[in-house]
């Protein structure tokens, strides 16, 4: 296993990363302004894309290069870019009705990050891990796919939905770089791919709302139950 | 032969989408996308008998074709030949003009889910399912309403999400593998088995049921099914017809594919009574909504929940006659939906609404495609002589025979009051007497509001035969052919859940 046996001072600058990541991830929970949110996601897309660099050059692992430029291009460049697009159009810079407030978002998203550990240590326990850079990972992983689900359920302006699904996904490629450097290119390159439609359609998707209902308000549509 | 046919299955469609954007003319673009249509349901069925000597590969490993996949492409392949046929007449008395957006999309959408059953590697698989959310997407929100664009909103994100899971259960399985197998391996399903009995425990099970949350959401399995009820009302009927016939069958296939990894990594029965379980809770769902249902379209929504939870509950139980069962409900399943879909859009085009409160006497107003549509519900609810009556009733045996007997008698339980419910809806909407004794006197300006509307269209009424006729046949008649294929699809599974 690549992350259990590197130096100390690699592993903890993978750590370092890592958490950088997830913080940024409370950066989002804690805000309710629509720029922070974004400026968030590209920071966290900056980082993934060192840490993919970084663990190309510890790794030996060339192709990840590829990734780092290419994350960097798409989910830090071009995805904010779209989006930045999409706020300008809507005329809205900050959520207004939001389920739960920013700060008990904080203390949700901590309990969901405790949890996360838990699970991860158990985990790391079963397999021999504890205490390495794999664990941390873990821990991540499944936190910021939490916060990414809580995001979806506690938000109700659109592009904050659209966000959090990008946190989702992001969550997933910042384990995945840790655990398995080794995952075919093919497979990564083309969820790079997939996420760019994916945002593409939302914008679309955004713009219908918009012109049907008025609002890019998610909790306004609530006609169809039962 | 076999490159050929697989050319024609994916080009086909593909030419369909390029030549409905570029000549745009609405009758030619039905008729392409019917063209394509009809050639990949033919060399599905050329396919078929071939496909059973053995997983071929293709492209360098990255397509497979196996009995599997090649029976799952014949009900997409059915249903893809009958929605474009029923399209036609559908799309027609809708006023929109755009129709080669329309039939880009559709066969767009019938491109990915031809391809997904195809997928030998198990993230070109998930990108798969993800790009059929998201071509349908817009062909549920077709009609620009709403109410659909509501539909579509909630269908892509809960589906996204949902899905998100699968691919982050991929990752950790192909992690637990190279802990053995070392850092970069192809992410086949054959490799997947192969490293399966060394994976820690831990994992397997953490990974089988992130995936079988992932892609059960795409299937539809209660409680992830809150999307589908809204997205199959929605979208226009042919549309409703693909989704819930050859949409949910396509993501099945990643759970089937799971489960069989998940033997071979020998967790022990938890992953199949996880699966049983939520089959089982699907139907109790399905049954609840079905009961009370107000929405026409809604109601086959529900009853494709309740379906879906049978198939996972015949994978669930395994064993050579739960696969069998299993996999000819799939096939029937496809056929009867998309004519209780077909039934649904031409009564909504009748009577103008789609609650089935509005609906009285439907075959004094409809009485041929009515009589089809009672017909299909007589045979949805799973009652002889139709298709889907030996698929349920061998999922049943193959239940009571296993360790999961419990579910096998809930099966059957909700299967009865489903039964109930669902033709309940029927024979108030066929012969029951109208709720209000005003309608007497409304019943002229009905009459009037029926003959202002041209009469259905040929192109309605002819799919919703071609789906009964083999649904009847295969009620009346199980080929032994058939069975040869599912035991080679159930020894291909090797499944050992129960004998």
């Amino acid at each position: 296993m690549f992350a259990a046996q590197l130096p100390p001072l690699v592993a903890s600058l993978f750590s370092l990363v890592a958490i950088a990541s997830l913080l940024l991830s409370f950066v989002m929970l804690g805000s309710r302004w629509l720029t922070d949110y974004l400026v968030a996601f590209a920071a966290q897309s900056w980082l993934i894309a060192c840490l993919s660099a970084a663990i190309g050059y510890y790794g030996h692992f060339p192709e990840l290069y590829v990734i780092a430029a290419l994350t960097a291009l798409f989910r830090g460049v071009v995805l904010p870019y779209l989006i930045l697009g999409i706020i300008k159009r809507l005329d809205v810079d900050r959520e207004m009705h939001e389920r739960l407030s920013p700060s008990a978002c904080l203390v949700v998203g901590a309990l969901l990050v405790l949890f996360a550990f838990l699970i991860s240590s158990h985990l790391g326990q079963a397999l021999g891990l504890s205490g390495t850079v794999a664990v941390l990972a873990l821990t991540v992983m499944l936190s910021m796919k939490l916060i990414g689900f809580l995001m979806l359920t506690v938000r109700n302006e659109a592009l904050s939905q659209i966000l959090a699904l990008l946190v989702l996904e992001n969550g997933i490629f910042l384990g995945s770089q840790i655990l398995v450097p080794g995952m075919p290119l093919l497979i990564e390159l083309v969820i790079l791919f997939d996420l760019l439609v994916v945002v593409a359609c939302f914008g679309v998707l955004v713009r219908f709302l918009l012109a049907q209902t008025g609002t890019s308000d998610a909790s306004r549509l609530r006609r169809l139950v039962g | 032969m076999v490159p050929i046919l697989l050319g024609v299955i994916l080009l086909a469609p593909l030419g369909a989408v390029i030549g409905c954007l570029g000549i745009r003319h609405p009758r030619f673009v039905e008729l392409l996308n019917l063209a394509a249509a009809v050639s990949v349901f033919l060399a599905v069925l050329v396919l078929l008998p071939l496909a059973l000597a053995g997983p071929y590969l293709f492209w360098g490993g990255y397509l497979i074709v196996d009995p599997l996949s090649a029976w799952v492409l014949l009900s997409v392949a059915s249903v893809y030949l009958l929605a474009s046929i029923y399209a036609i007449g559908y799309m027609r008395s809708s006023p929109d003009r755009d129709l080669y957006r329309f039939y880009a999309l559709f066969a767009g959408f019938g491109l990915t889910t031809l391809a997904g059953p195809l997928m030998n590697n198990v993230g070109v698989y998930w990108i798969a399912i993800e790009l059929t959310t998201l071509v349908s997407t817009f062909l549920v929100c077709f009609e620009l309403g709403r109410e659909s664009i509501e539909a579509a909103w909630k269908y892509i994100v809960i589906v996204s999400g949902g899905i998100s899971l699968a691919l982050l259960g991929i990752i950790f399985y192909y992690w637990g593998g190279s802990l053995i197998v070392g850092a970069t391996y192809d992410l086949t399903w054959a490799m997947l088995r192969h490293v399966a009995p060394q994976v820690d425990h831990t994992i397997g099970l953490m990974s089988f049921l992130l995936v079988f949350i992932g892609f059960g959401t795409k299937v539809g399995l209660a409680p992830m099914h809150t999307w589908l009820p809204d997205a199959h009302s929605e979208g226009p009927a042919p549309v409703s017809a693909m989704l819930s016939g050859a949409l949910l069958n396509t993501a099945m296939v990643g759970i089937v594919r799971f489960i069989q990894v998940s033997d071979a990594a020998q967790l022990g029965l938890m992953p199949r009574t996880v699966v049983v379980s939520i089959g089982a809770l699907s139907l109790f769902v399905a049954a609840l909504f079905i009961t009370r249902q107000t929405g026409i379209k809604r109601l086959m929504a529900y009853s494709s929940v309740e379906h879906m939870g049978v198939m996972a509950l015949g994978f669930g139980f395994g064993g050579p006659l739960g696969v069998a069962g299993a996999l000819y409900h799939m096939l029937g399943h496809s056929l009867n939906k998309s004519l209780m879909f077909f039934g649904a859009g031409n009564a909504m085009h009748v009577f103008h609404s789609k609650r089935i409160g509005r609906m009285h006497r439907v075959l004094s107003r409809m009485p041929v495609s009515g009589l089809l549509w009672l017909a299909g519900a007589v045979a949805i609810t799973g009652a002889p002589p139709f298709g889907l009556f030996p698929g349920e009733f061998t999922i049943l045996r193959a239940g009571l025979a296993g360790p999961n007997g419990w579910a096998a008698l809930i099966m059957l339980i909700l299967l009865i009051v489903i039964f109930v419910g669902f033709l309940n809806h029927f024979r108030a909407m066929y012969f029951g007497h109208a709720m209000k004794p005003r309608d007497e006197t409304r019943h002229v300006p009905d009459r009037s509001a029926a003959e202002r509307h041209e009469p259905l269209s040929g192109w309605c009424l002819v799919p919703m035969w071609l789906a009964l006729i083999p649904l009847l046949v295969l009620g009346l008649w199980w080929p032994q052919s058939f069975m040869h294929y599912f035991s080679a699809i159930a020894t291909e599974l090797s499944m050992g859940g129960s004998p």
